[in-house]
């Protein structure tokens, strides 16, 4: 009998101390990468750093202006292609579409989200390339390689897909049926049911699972890395080359040991990811925690 | 009246379409893979490794990162069963699964969950460097390890939450303790275990910026913890960016071989969780 207890909990607090460990990862993460940061840090300051577009390592001079634009236009562009498509497609699924397409078409999309990033990279230079270095930027520009912000937001939209669509098609399934009936009942169309009852209670949902896919976007590395042209110069249009945050850190690491405060500015990269990530995760993860409560009761 | 219809057939057909796109975006890259692949594809390339001078478009096959690849992807998932089965455990049966504290640490997890690979990359460098451990296997391991950590407790914390709780309280009224009954509970949620085990692997397979600092890169296969591995993710990389067009070639073949891996691995997942879920207690 006492062996038995005592057994339970020997167990109970190994498992606490391994979930405890695990947990911490985060905090272990941010504070490492901070005192890395700190030499860089203490050179110049935060607002130095993010808004200088001077990036000459050899002179000690790290300004992120650039990468952080690149981040952000690569972010932007993908959002911009995926969100519209992804509402439809699950309004489409979740409304519209008959069971046995249904039962065809989420697999594919789970199959999707099981890629690997290389994969998506890969694709892109071989399909994306050429498209917009063929098709799409003569009709714009006078002339572009094709590697630009453009094929790294359409490489990183293909890759949000899986995430928007199975986050929002779960929110538009917990929709009562009852309140869709209603609407229907009034006399309105399909669309306009979607458009002013389904929408508005799934606005939440939506919004979170946004802000999920801006962070994955966000911190993509290899796929962007392969097309994005990686160019350390602010970028004006979208057939102008980029150079995102997680390329720069993976592009340079084999350098960085040699010359000074380098790894440093790496390591602020990855930390400035990091916040950001964190920041974007916690806040979507909040609101999807709290609507999965409310349906709860 | 008509414009109302006109409306809902308008936005009906931008829907098909937006699906269309969405689920054919799947076939399309799978379509360029294969098509770009197969034609560089031969014996060579899965049995062989790369031979000298295999990077200027000589003889030898991508072997080692296959090997390597297994190799880092299920020491990883081992070591991440060894942590997170205790943790899904913890939270569900000791923690109660339904309140404050337990809804806290999914959150963690699921944050845990998207930090980016880059930044495990970096941070497993970084602890690599303090403990003076060069660019190996056993720096993969553990940078890949802390990646699927999050996505093994976060697929068992769903697995077990679907035990019913009568379950939990019968074992419990009969007198056991919360750890006798977890080992009810691990019983039931086999198939689960399965299901995370290959979605931590395919994971763990297909990325490339968590090893791209910690595992290094070797043209052979590992024979210790502490020798670098290749990767077939960064072989593909790597070989892509060979001006030689041979190399490229290979490049596309290793991106087929890859793609092959981890959709066999996600086509099994789901297939093994409806198989097992036969037996279980509904």
């Amino acid at each position: 009998m006492q062996i038995r207890l005592l057994k339970d909990k020997i167990y109970s607090k190994l498992m606490l101390v391994l979930t405890v460990l695990s947990v911490s990862v985060v905090l272990v993460i941010g504070i490492g990468l901070y005192l890395k940061s700190g030499p860089v840090l203490d050179h110049s300051s935060w607002w130095t750093l993010l808004s200088s577009s001077q990036w000459k390592p050899l002179k000690g001079l790290f300004g992120f202006f650039p990468f952080v634009m690149g981040t952000l236009w690569v972010t932007a562009i993908a959002i911009i292609i995926a969100l519209p498509l992804c509402l439809l497609t699950s309004f489409y699924i979740t409304e519209y579409a008959p069971n046995r397409i249904r039962k065809i078409l989420v697999p594919f999309v789970n199959l999707l989200s099981g890629i690997p990033p290389v994969i998506f990279g890969v694709w892109g230079v071989l399909f994306i390339i050429p498209l917009i270095q063929d098709h799409i930027a003569p009709h714009f520009v006078e002339f572009s390689t094709g590697y630009s912000v453009l094929a790294g937001g359409i490489v990183l939209a293909v890759m949000i897909f899986p995430l928007i669509v199975s986050i929002v098609c779960e929110v538009l399934n917990t929709i009562p049926r009852e309140l869709k009936d209603a609407s229907l009942a009034l006399g309105a169309t399909k669309w306009e049911t979607i458009r002013k009852v389904s929408l508005r209670k799934a606005k939440t949902g939506i919004v979170a699972a946004t802000v999920l896919a801006i962070s994955r976007a966000f911190g993509e590395t290899i796929a962007v890395l392969m097309v994005c042209g990686n160019n350390a110069v602010t970028p004006h249009s979208v057939f102008d080359p980029g150079y995102p945050l997680p390329a720069l850190i993976a592009n340079n690491y084999g350098e960085m040991l040699s010359i000074p405060m380098y790894d440093s500015a790496l390591m602020f990269a990855a930390l400035l990811l990091f916040i950001i990530i964190v920041l974007f995760n916690v806040v979507s993860r909040l609101i999807m925690a709290r609507l999965e409560r409310k349906l709860a009761l | 009246m008509i414009r109302r219809k006109l409306e809902e057939n308008f936005f009906r057909v931008l829907m098909v379409l937006a699906t269309l796109i969405v689920g054919g975006s799947f076939f399309l890259i799978v379509g360029t893979i294969v098509y770009k692949g197969v034609p560089f594809m031969n014996w060579d390339m899965v049995t062989k490794i790369p031979g000298g001078g295999f990077y200027i478009g000589k003889e030898g096959g991508v072997l080692n990162a296959i090997i390597g690849s297994l190799y880092i992807a299920g020491g990883a998932t081992v070591l991440g069963l060894l942590i997170s089965i205790p943790v899904a455990i913890y939270i569900n049966m000791y923690l109660g699964g339904r309140n404050v504290v337990a809804n806290s640490l999914r959150i963690a997890f699921d944050v845990l969950f998207g930090i980016p690979s880059i930044v495990y990359g970096a941070f497993g460098f970084l602890i690599m460097v303090y403990f003076g451990i060069r660019a190996s296997l056993l720096g993969g391991i553990v940078a890949v390890t802390l990646l699927v950590i999050p996505i093994l407790v976060r697929t068992l914390d769903e697995v077990i939450r679907t035990v019913p709780k009568e379950l939990r309280d019968a074992s419990l009224a009969l007198g056991a303790t919360r750890w006798e009954m977890s080992k009810v509970i691990i019983r039931q949620i086999r198939p689960g275990v399965f299901t995370a085990i290959l979605l931590s692997f395919g994971r763990a397979v297909g990325d490339v910026a968590s090893v791209l600092f910690t595992a290094g890169f070797s043209d052979n296969i590992p024979t210790s913890l502490h020798q670098p591995a290749a990767t077939l993710p960064l072989a593909i990389f790597f070989q892509l960016g060979s001006p030689v067009e041979e190399v490229q070639g290979r490049a596309y073949a290793s991106a087929l071989i890859l793609t092959i891996v981890v959709l066999i691995i996600t086509i099994l997942s789901s297939v093994l969780a409806k198989q097992f879920s036969k037996n279980n207690i509904r």
